[in-house]
């Protein structure tokens, strides 16, 4: 065995918005430390905001010089569908962060606790609540989710994609537990993400070591090759596979793990489960889109069963489920469930029309999701954020804005023609037809029929009922919000009407490995 | 002695901690059934390392044990505050979110 080795060749530029995000977030643990505290939040949000721009800055320009390739001793994959990942994930955390910047929604501060360790509704709680601070350290926990999401989709190997994985998912473990109101549920909502996270993880981790018993390598195109070596299946290699598929699919929040789903969707602070929705969800299918397509490509028939079974449970659970709840973010969250269902055809497709159309979904979802977390983060009533399915009764005829962007949003969720979310459906349908799963595309345009129906029921209660009971309120949100919400709002609608310039950025690309 | 037994080993230990975290109702009993499937997996690691014959599955041990240790660090913090609003760190007493 040879222990000497060359210096690695870095290429930088390649990786610029992943360290400048990293790099941020590790100046933001220095501002927590040595800035004055009434400084504090300023600074955080100019080093957040920044280094978000700057981030997608260098991936706009990585994109149109084409500059591509393995970075990091090729442990990371930049390539098309990454660069175009990464700047959904950063667009998504642009807006994200404008809905954790808002501080007018609640008259005692932004949507954080004032001190996390402070026991809720003590004296000392009430004494922070009373000097007004904020907890900004959400910022520097933020970045460093963002720069795991970052790397998430482009890890060329399962030590890199494990490492990414619990760098995005630490951070939101502990914002979810965070809330400044109903910290309870907050907190039970971070430890149910937290042990199932864990759970889950660990999974993906056994099943890398299984691969690397089999291929002596964990990089992927080391897997590949060793797949395209062995005719015969091997075990190591079936449940090694199996299981970093489970540990993918728990993050996607696929059924049968999708439990955590609506718990952390409902306790997390709305504007966090915001982020949290759109852009988790781009990072994990990022990934799970490049281990099915480039590490697993070869075993595509010996895993279809699995995956055929696991989209057509997750379609119809998150849509039987989501008709019968009668919480707004609880509903969202089985649609986001009954999406990832739809999402996984993209994955059994295995052509490149399914990887493009899986991507133009992945953008058009981020911002629906948004959308609909922003906007049900200003509905209120007098304790606090409403959320009864009910208390959106006659909101058209109070704020006829607000609920017309809300109705837009869902339109785009429920896949309507002319929004977003129409085109998405349709190019992943499309792709898993021709890819030979028609039966499984007759049931998702089955299941899309019975999500519609509870979208369009939000609909209708907002224009066609008269208001019943508690009076609710719509709050006037700071800058933050409708600047985020507009370029929600805005990215939908043109996604919808012409689709084509994003459409013909993502013909022909592909990964590479 | 064959490399076998190792996996077999850690393939039991992984089982052990798999089904702990799903029967257990500590928290933290819970957690340390996680700490013991990612060790299991170091264990996997290392020993494919031996029969590889490189040495990237003892890298990626290191790797996994800072990670782990991170984990404990959020883990227990989370634990922690539920303890202290709560009394009661059992995981079935966490029920407020239900349909």
């Amino acid at each position: 065995m040879n222990l000497l080795m060359d210096a690695p060749v870095i290429d930088y530029g390649i990786m610029q918005p992943i360290l400048v995000v990293l790099g941020a977030a590790v100046l933001g643990v220095l501002i927590e430390a040595f800035a004055p505290r009434e400084n504090r939040r300023n600074i955080q949000l100019v080093v957040t905001f920044g280094s978000l721009l700057i981030a997608l800055y260098g991936v706009v320009t990585n994109t149109s010089e084409k500059h591509v390739g393995l970075g990091a001793v090729n442990s990371l994959s930049i390539d098309g569908p990454g660069l175009f990942l990464q700047g959904v994930i950063l667009v998504s955390a642009l807006v994200g962060a404008m809905f954790l910047a808002e501080r007018d929604i609640d008259v005692q501060g932004d949507a954080f606790a004032p001190q996390a360790s402070a026991l809720p509704g003590s004296e000392d709680e009430s004494e922070f609540t009373l000097r007004g601070w904020l907890q900004t350290e959400i910022w520097p926990l933020f970045l460093f989710s963002v720069g795991g999401m970052l790397i998430f989709p482009v890890a060329n190997d399962f030590l890199t994609l494990f490492v990414a994985l619990e760098v995005m998912s630490l951070p939101l473990y502990l914002l979810a537990g965070m809330a400044r109101r109903r910290r309870l549920l907050s907190q039970e909502a971070a430890l149910k993400y937290f042990v199932l996270g864990a759970f889950s993880s660990a999974f993906l981790l056994y099943g890398s070591a299984l691969l690397y018993g089999f291929a002596g390598s964990v990089t992927y195109g080391d897997i590949v090759t060793a797949i395209g070596q062995d005719p015969g299946r091997n075990g190591l290699l079936i449940v090694g596979s199996l299981f970093v598929f489970v540990g993918l699919l728990f993050k996607v929040g696929a059924a049968p793990f999708h439990q955590w789903t609506p718990d952390v969707y409902q306790g997390a602070p709305t504007a966090l489960t915001a982020f949290m929705g759109a852009a988790t969800k781009v990072a994990a299918f990022g990934a799970l889109l490049r281990v099915a397509y480039v590490a697993l490509g070869g075993l595509r028939w010996d895993l279809a069963p699995v995956l055929w079974v696991i989209a057509g449970l997750t379609m119809l659970i998150g849509t039987v489920v989501g008709v019968a709840q009668s919480d707004i973010k609880r509903m969202l969250a089985y649609s986001s469930i009954a999406h990832a269902g739809f999402l996984i055809l993209g994955v059994i497709a295995a052509n490149p029309a399914g990887l493009s159309g899986s991507l133009f979904y992945l953008l058009a979802y981020a911002f629906t999701t948004l959308g609909t977390f922003g906007i049900v983060s200003l509905v209120h009533d007098a304790s606090g954020e409403a959320n009864n399915l009910g208390q959106f009764a006659g909101l058209g005829k109070r704020s006829p804005l607000v609920a017309g962007a809300f109705a837009l949003f869902l339109l785009a969720l429920a896949g309507i023609p002319l929004t977003s979310g129409f085109t998405g459906k349709f190019a992943v349908f499309a792709a898993a037809y021709e890819g030979g799963a028609a039966p499984l595309v007759v049931l998702a345009v089955i299941a899309s029929a019975i999500a519609a129906f509870f979208y369009v029921r939000v609909i209708v209660l907002m224009f066609f009922t008269e208001p019943q009971g508690e009076e609710v309120s719509v709050i006037v949100p700071s800058m933050f919000t409708q600047v985020g919400l507009s370029i929600a709002a805005t990215a939908t609608v043109i996604l919808g009407v012409m689709p084509q310039p994003v459409l013909d950025l993502l013909n022909n690309t592909f990964f590479i490995r | 002695m064959s490399a076998n037994w190792f996996i077999i080993l850690s393939a039991i230990l992984f089982t052990i901690g798999a089904v702990g975290v799903l029967v257990r109702r500590n928290a933290i009993v819970v957690f340390m059934c996680v700490e013991m499937m990612l060790n299991a997996a170091n264990l996997a690691f290392v020993t494919f390392a031996h029969t590889n014959g490189n040495f990237d599955g003892q890298v990626i041990a290191f790797f996994v044990m800072v990670v782990a240790a991170a984990e404990v660090v959020i883990g227990l913090s989370i634990i922690v505050t539920i303890f202290r609003t709560r009394r009661s760190a059992s995981i079935d007493d966490a029920s407020l979110l239900k349909l």
